[in-house]
């Protein structure tokens, strides 16, 4: 027989005007999400750094980020929500949905609107694309998708539509080509058939020291070619000074609108690449190497999936590993520090310096990092000797420089040309000329924040440090031509708008700046002596590349293209 | 240490010191350079983002921020030219942008308001953006991101400094937004309103509630800052009250030993209760035909039903009549009393006095036998003091922290702030618990062992370091006695062994052992999971061995620490407010000891011990006891086996209760003296790091209350005592002659300096944080290693009651909720009786999270709605004992430890049920 329970019930001091929640505070983790995410991640590490990667498996799995699935991963990598979720929306290539909205749908389109591509038709095709692709379909504006050559460029899916049209779109759509299409290229047995890891094995054994190699690398004159021209063999002497252990870092974040030439190497012959990679490692002693691939670059991460496996079966990783690292869509983390913080598994916030990542870098250690173009470079170098490579050059420059070339000319594309050599020249010599019924009128020596110059400067030379006094640089060496059909207003307008959405908004310069810059060009009537004053704090007081050069278009448009807006 | 860098600011030669910013070096020396993200705070790191701080430094290309670059030798540093200037003036200029007006600021004189009127920036000629709509789904705050800078520094402050975890900084560029979680409304959030954002936000962007009016606009008002020291918990926050008109409007964390300006939901926004109509004005006298009995209740706001007004004359006769009446004719053995751990030193050392000189009983005890009386008592036996031996900030200088039985982050919340920020540090952090909880996610390792089996863990632990030989042979030799005895005991007790009794797998055990020998510096914290256990004094028996084996005491980084529940806890135990002791843990069955304070105190003194809280409301049902003075405490609610508890206050001849509400406990009253809140007066405390802190008075007594002290004092002389204090000084003067751990800490000196720790080697030195370095204040100078065994709880789970009720606090309310639940902020964030579940329990039940569901043990049940948490193990349910509608103390099992006399209130046998079933509501 059950017994009679009495309950002690009093009255309380409480208001009573709420209740108690059924839950503890704020967003619980969904048993059912909880174990979708743990039989994703199976046995893969639960680290932190890898929440970038974990991210992308997700959505490449569920096709987009929903909250529950955000929230249980939170609860795998130990996590709080707001560091899952602060970096999942940094991102442009994640689709984070939460209760209560519609997700994405099943296929994305971006048109790329950076200025090579506005410049042939991507505003009309994003306006006509966007009217007439069905509702399972969103298209979106996208940056630089390093294509330029190709103008305009639209990707379905993961899939690049190249000279893309409303029908080539529409096509891919139809048929579902959401994949990449992976170019022919040279695999690990034709490499090593050519020759190719016959260097880094004599390193390895003994055949050629550290001191040799570095030196032959600084004799080369070989520099940074991912924009900053740092001197590449002084860099691995002073990387190799810090005490161990060290890491190196391949930045393969080629986001700089015009610029393509990592791709096309990439692309082409990747192992020239991962061998000077090893090379480099091997020279600093690097303990482990990690590649951080911009996430528009699909095929090439195909590639070096497929090829980094082959050299880990042919016994060429010496005990250390390379670590493929997928971005996410974020221009900013080109810069190395952002780069660094995004391996990291962190948002693309570039970092004070100094200290300098050669002695602070991933994870806190001395880090080697280096842009894909300059990997290249280094066994041929090495084989031939430095006097070959620096025997290149015009002008005064020294060496070889794969100018990304886009806009208005006849033949775009990358042009291995001697360093040093002017637009004029590059023009008239390497790309057939102006496209037939344009004349040069202006032309960016680099990229989207190089700034912008007019054809009357057309004979300075396009080497690290030769426009620096015009408020100019080559940085990655990436030319966009602009005929007299072009409105220098309006490719800086352009400009300005990718570096306001491409801003990782955390100093107040750029963040708010480049927002006021938009807004203030936008305007009929350019107000100069505000645009001027804002222009300088920008690049004064930003802390990065990004915001400190963000103003050079819009500040040589002020000086040498007055017609086009006063 | 590195040296000194030279080099030249504004053109003057100048030394930074190691570390040492450039606006350190500029502010130093007189130049403040204008700042916004960066926060001149302890614990606040420099993030360099807003640029208004930006100095020219030659030879660079462009400008410096000087908030977080550090000098070179030889840099020549410009802070105030034309270019620096300009660039700090746009940027401020910028942020004016998207500012709202002054006018309509959320916070007029936030320091971005101030620092552009410094700067003689007054508005900005650059377009608008749209901005953010206001979030007011707090109960607390108010989110007005129109406002945000995104300086970040309340992501530092919810990330960094508390380690709360809530607040990131989501989305890019200029879209880039404050969120909480997952960009949720802040109420909606994880958020546990610690407050510490709203005190580091510059911009008004985020704010007390109770600042701003409906829209949001600031209020102006002029307040006055007062500083004193929280009331709720053992940690001891520095606080400055914000008071207009006699009001405490806000509450800011002040830079005190053990806080560094942080401070909980509780110390921050949990002081409105002294305005609750509840509140008690006028002395009260029970009504002749309002007779007691266990289950009376009397309604709080109505107290008339049972009482009538008296004058302070006539109640303090009665009160005082009643028990000399009873000492008269039963003699004093037939009185008891208890003093409070939430009054001040000063209180607690004038209670026990009356007890002992005017009852002429060691019948005083207080809530401290709830709590930590079996860590006192094996530490007492250990090493010979019942005090930490290290502060809670020592785990900074921790290789290796152990928390065990602890859930800071609710009870301890800054304490637990500087447990998360030593593992973001890198520091190892073992947490030991059957219930998840937040340091979980923060822990090394985590070791959810099965309720009740303590012993068998740490035992395991013990055996893994002295059989692997890893404890420290030297330590061992010089500084403890007793190894032999535990060496042979210890060496059945293999984690193999242990690891079916615990649930612990033996290789963590090994894991977690070695870990902690092989510290540079490990040090041990516990809490209630610890102490409040049949066998809680062999629990803390085993971490003191622990602890001493391996050396891990009397260096920095190293210790034991018994993280001590009441904000005076500790103070009022040195005051002697326990029964088998004097102020500082003298002995009263001692006879020089007794002699020294019958002299002191010029009177005869009972020579016998007196009874423990529990003891005493069984000599109550035995017709020992008849009558009690009660100031402060609420054992109706905090007793074990409640009911028993009421009985006994029911039963009482004569019961006076001194509170400032009409508690549980005052239903049974005979006689209420209306008292002080702490706001009201001055008074020291001591926390749980043993700092003696001063608490000052920031507003005027309401209605016909009186001074605690003054209470004490006007009952002690209607008993025939002669007292003559003149206020707390006074009596805190006494103490010190008494209490040799007070030497060189004066109320002048705590005036000034506003805490000091103990022990103090002289008036201009600070305290020992850490004692016990060479030798022990035991007979032998020696720590003594007691072994202990595996007991089982008192109370197994059966058929019947198939699961295990643990019961323990929340983070919003405090002790029995008496002031709590009237904290209009704490009262919302819980405002209701609930038990936690496990997810399995609840299906199994069929019991969806929130329905009502009823507990049932032994002793009663209760009703309450239940709350699915991920953090409780299978086969146990959490109760909160601060609920009066469920009271948790109902269900509890009164079994005592033999030694600490602490009852088990983490484990007894109950059953959940689904509520509304063949029960009979009283």
């Amino acid at each position: 027989m059950k017994q009679e329970i009495r309950v002690h019930k009093h009255s309380h001091p409480g208001s009573g005007r709420a209740h108690a929640r059924a839950h503890p505070k704020g967003r619980q983790v969904d048993t059912d999400a909880l174990a979708q995410i743990q039989a994703l991640l199976a046995d893969r590490a639960r680290q932190r750094d890898l929440l970038i990667e974990y991210l992308h498996l997700i959505q490449d799995n569920y096709g987009c980020l929903s909250a529950a699935h955000l929230a249980a991963l939170a609860q795998e990598l130990r996590l709080a929500l707001a560091e899952v979720y602060e970096v999942a929306t940094f991102y442009a290539h994640f689709d984070v949905v939460k209760e209560n909205e519609a997700a994405a749908p099943s296929i994305t389109v971006r048109v790329c609107d950076s200025l090579s591509c506005e410049l042939m038709g991507a505003q009309a095709l994003l306006q006509e694309l966007t009217e007439g692709l069905g509702t399972d379909v969103r298209v979106l504006r996208a940056p630089c998708m390093g294509r330029c050559d190709t103008a305009p460029v639209a990707e379905v899916g993961h899939y690049h539509v190249d000279h893309a049209t409303v029908a080539s779109v529409r096509e891919a759509v139809q048929n579902h080509h959401i994949h990449p299409d992976i170019p022919s290229y040279k695999d690990y047995d034709a490499y090593v058939a050519d020759g190719g890891y016959t260097l880094l094995r004599a390193c390895r054994k003994g055949e050629r020291s550290v001191d040799q190699v570095i030196e032959t690398m600084e004799g080369s004159a070989l520099r940074g070619l991912g924009g900053a021209g740092f001197p590449t063999g002084r860099k691995w002497r002073i990387v190799r000074g810090y005490p161990g252990p060290r890491l190196m870092t391949v930045n393969a974040d080629e986001g700089e609108p015009g610029t393509f030439k990592d791709r096309y190497y990439l692309e082409r012959d990747p192992h020239r690449f991962l061998e000077g990679m090893l090379i480099a490692g091997w020279a600093v002693e690097a303990e482990a190497f990690y590649i951080y691939l911009r996430d528009e670059y699909p095929a090439v991460r195909e590639i070096l999936l497929k090829e980094i496996a082959k050299l880990q079966a042919a016994g060429l990783m010496a005990g250390s590993a390379i670590h493929l690292r997928r971005g996410a869509g974020a221009y900013i983390c080109g810069e190395e520090s952002a780069m660094i913080e995004s391996i990291e598994g962190k948002r693309g916030l570039p970092r004070h310096r100094p200290p300098y990542v050669a002695e602070v870098g991933l994870f806190g250690r001395p880090t080697l990092v280096q842009n894909v173009e300059t990997l290249y470079w280094v066994r041929e170098i090495i084989e031939k000797g430095p006097e070959w490579f620096a025997a290149h050059g015009r002008n005064g420059g020294k060496g070889l420089r794969s100018y990304s070339v886009s806009g208005r000319v006849k033949q775009p594309g990358v042009k291995l040309a001697p360093a040093g050599i002017t637009v004029r020249e590059l023009i008239d010599e390497y790309c057939g000329g102006m496209q037939d019924g344009h004349s040069f009128k202006a032309y960016l020596p680099g990229g989207a924040s190089g700034g912008i110059l007019p054809a009357s400067m057309g004979d300075l030379p396009l080497e690290f440090g030769s426009l620096e006094q015009y408020g100019c640089f080559v940085g990655s060496h990436a030319v966009i031509i602009l005929s007299d059909q072009d409105n220098t207003r309006d490719a800086a307008l352009n400009l300005m708008r990718f570096f306001e959405d491409e801003s990782c908004g955390q100093c107040t310069p750029c963040r708010v700046g480049t927002e006021k810059a938009v807004k203030l060009m936008q305007q009929r009537g350019w107000d100069e002596p505000l645009l001027q004053e804002l222009s300088q704090t920008i690049s004064d007081a930003s802390i990065c590349g990004l915001g400190q050069a963000a103003s050079n278009p819009l500040r040589c448009v002020l000086e040498h293209f007055r017609e086009d807006w006063s | 240490m590195s040296d000194t860098v030279r080099f030249t600011l504004d053109g003057l030669e100048v030394e930074a010191q190691p570390g040492e910013t450039l606006w350190q070096v500029a502010h130093r020396l007189g130049t403040t350079i204008p700042h916004l993200c960066y926060a001149h705070k302890p614990g606040y790191r420099a993030d360099g983002n807003c640029r208004t701080c930006m100095v020219e430094i030659e030879g660079e290309r462009v400008l410096a921020a000087s908030c977080i670059r550090t000098a070179t030798a030889g840099m020549k540093v410009t802070t105030d030219n034309a270019r620096a200037r300009s660039a700090r003036n746009g940027v401020m200029e910028l942020l004016l942008a998207d500012q709202p007006p002054r006018e309509r600021a959320h916070e007029h004189d936030s320091q971005l308001w101030q620092w552009a009127e410094r700067m003689a920036v007054s508005g900005s000629r650059f377009p608008t953006r749209d901005p953010l709509p206001p979030d007011a789904s707090h109960v607390a705050m108010r989110v007005y991101l129109d406002a945000c800078i995104h300086c970040n520094l309340c992501v530092r402050a919810c990330r960094e400094v508390q380690v709360n975890d809530v607040i990131g900084m989501a989305y890019r560029g200029h879209g880039s937004k404050i969120v909480f979680d997952f960009d949720d409304p802040m109420g909606a959030s994880t958020c546990v309103a610690c407050g510490e954002c709203v005190q580091a936000c510059p911009t008004g962007a985020l704010m007390e509630a109770t600042l701003v009016d409906e829209q949001g606009i600031g209020k102006t008002d002029s307040l006055t800052e007062i500083a004193s020291v929280c009331p709720y918990c053992g940690v001891g926050c520095q606080i400055a009250y914000q008071v207009k008109d006699n009001e405490i409007i806000a509450v800011q964390g002040r830079d005190g030993p053990a806080n560094h300006n942080r401070l909980c939901v509780k110390g921050r926004f949990g002081f409105d209760y002294i305005n609750h109509p509840h509140r008690l004005k006028v002395p009260l006298i029970r009504r002749d035909d309002a007779p007691k009995n266990a289950e009376g209740e009397v309604n709080p706001a109505d107290p008339f039903t049972h009482f009538r007004e008296a004058t302070w004359e006539e109640a303090l006769g009665v009160a005082a009549g009643g028990l000399t009446q009873i000492r008269s004719r039963d003699g004093g053995q037939a009185l008891a009393g208890f003093g409070s751990a939430k009054g001040s030193n000063e209180e607690a050392y004038l209670v026990q006095k009356l007890v002992r000189t005017g009852f002429g009983t060691n019948n005083v005890d207080h809530c401290t036998r709830l709590c930590h009386a079996s860590s006192v008592a094996a530490l007492l036996e250990g090493i010979g003091s019942g005090a930490v031996t290290a502060p809670f900030t020592a785990c900074e200088d921790a290789d290796v922290i152990i928390v065990i039985g602890a859930n800071p982050t609710e009870n301890h919340p800054v304490a637990a702030t500087f447990f998360k920020q030593a593992v973001k540090q890198g520091t190892t952090l073992i947490v030991m618990d059957p219930r998840g909880q937040a340091l979980k996610r923060h822990a090394t390792y985590m070791l959810q062992f099965k309720p009740g089996t303590d012993v068998a863990l740490i035992n395991a632990m013990l055996n893994v370091i002295i059989s692997e030989k890893l404890y420290n042979p030297n330590y061992v030799e010089a500084h403890t006695e007793g190894f032999e005895n535990l060496r042979r005991h210890i060496k059945d007790f293999t984690p193999e062994a242990m690891a079916e009794i615990c649930g612990v797998d033996p290789d963590m055990l090994r894991t977690v052992a070695r870990l902690f020998a092989k510290a540079n510096a490990g040090i041990i914290f516990w809490g209630m999971g610890i102490s409040q256990h049949v066998h809680g004094t062999d629990n803390a028996r085993c971490l003191i061995a622990l602890a001493m084996v391996t050396g891990q005491v009397g260096r920095p980084g190293t210790g034991l620490h018994p993280l001590r529940g009441q904000n005076n806890v500790q103070g009022a135990s040195d005051a002697g407010l326990i029964p088998m002791m004097y102020p500082d843990y003298q002995l009263v069955e001692a006879r020089d000891v007794r002699k020294q304070f019958e002299d002191a105190w010029g009177t005869p003194l009972d020579a016998k011990r007196g009874l423990t809280v529990v003891e005493i409301m069984d000599a109550v049902h035995a017709g020992q006891i008849k009558g009690m003075y009660i100031m402060g405490e609420n054992p109706a609610m905090s007793d074990p086996d409640t009911h028993h508890a009421r009985a006994g206050l029911a039963k009482l001849e004569h019961l006076v209760v001194q509170d400032i509400f009409l508690t549980e406990t005052a239903f049974h009253a005979d006689v209420v003296l209306p008292a002080s809140a702490w706001p009201e007066k001055d008074g020291t405390v001591t926390n749980t790091n043993r700092q003696v802190q001063l608490g000052r008075k920031a507003l005027e007594l309401p209605g016909d209350t009186r001074q605690d002290w003054w209470i004490i004092q006007e009952i002690a002389r209607r008993m025939g005592l002669d007292w003559n204090y003149k206020g707390p000084s006074d009596v805190f003067a006494e103490m010190a002659t008494v209490m040799p751990s007070l030497n060189n800490i004066t109320w002048e000196r705590l005036e000034r300096e506003d805490a000091c720790t103990y022990p103090c080697d002289a008036p201009d030195q600070p305290g020992h944080d850490i004692v016990f370095g060479d030798g022990f204040p035991t007979a032998s100078g020696r720590a003594k290693l007691v072994s202990a065994d595996v007991l089982p709880p008192d109370e197994q789970p059966d058929a019947e009651f198939p699961m295990v009720l643990s019961t323990g606090r929340q983070l919003e309310h405090w002790h029995t909720g008496a002031i709590t639940r009237r904290a209009r902020v704490l009262d919302e964030i819980e405002p209701e009786a609930v038990a936690s579940l496990s997810s399995i329990d609840l299906r199994r039940l069929d019991i969806s999270p929130g329905d009502p569901i009823r507990v049932v043990t032994r002793r009663g049940a209760i009703e309450l709605k239940s709350r699915l948490d991920s953090a409780i193990p299978e086969g146990c349910v959490f109760v909160p004992f601060c609920y009066a509608e469920a009271a948790a103390n109902i269900l509890t099992n009164p079994a005592l430890d033999p030694i600490g006399k602490i009852p088990e209130f983490k484990f007894c046998a109950a059953r959940v049920e689904k509520a509304g079933m063949s029960a009979a509501a009283e």
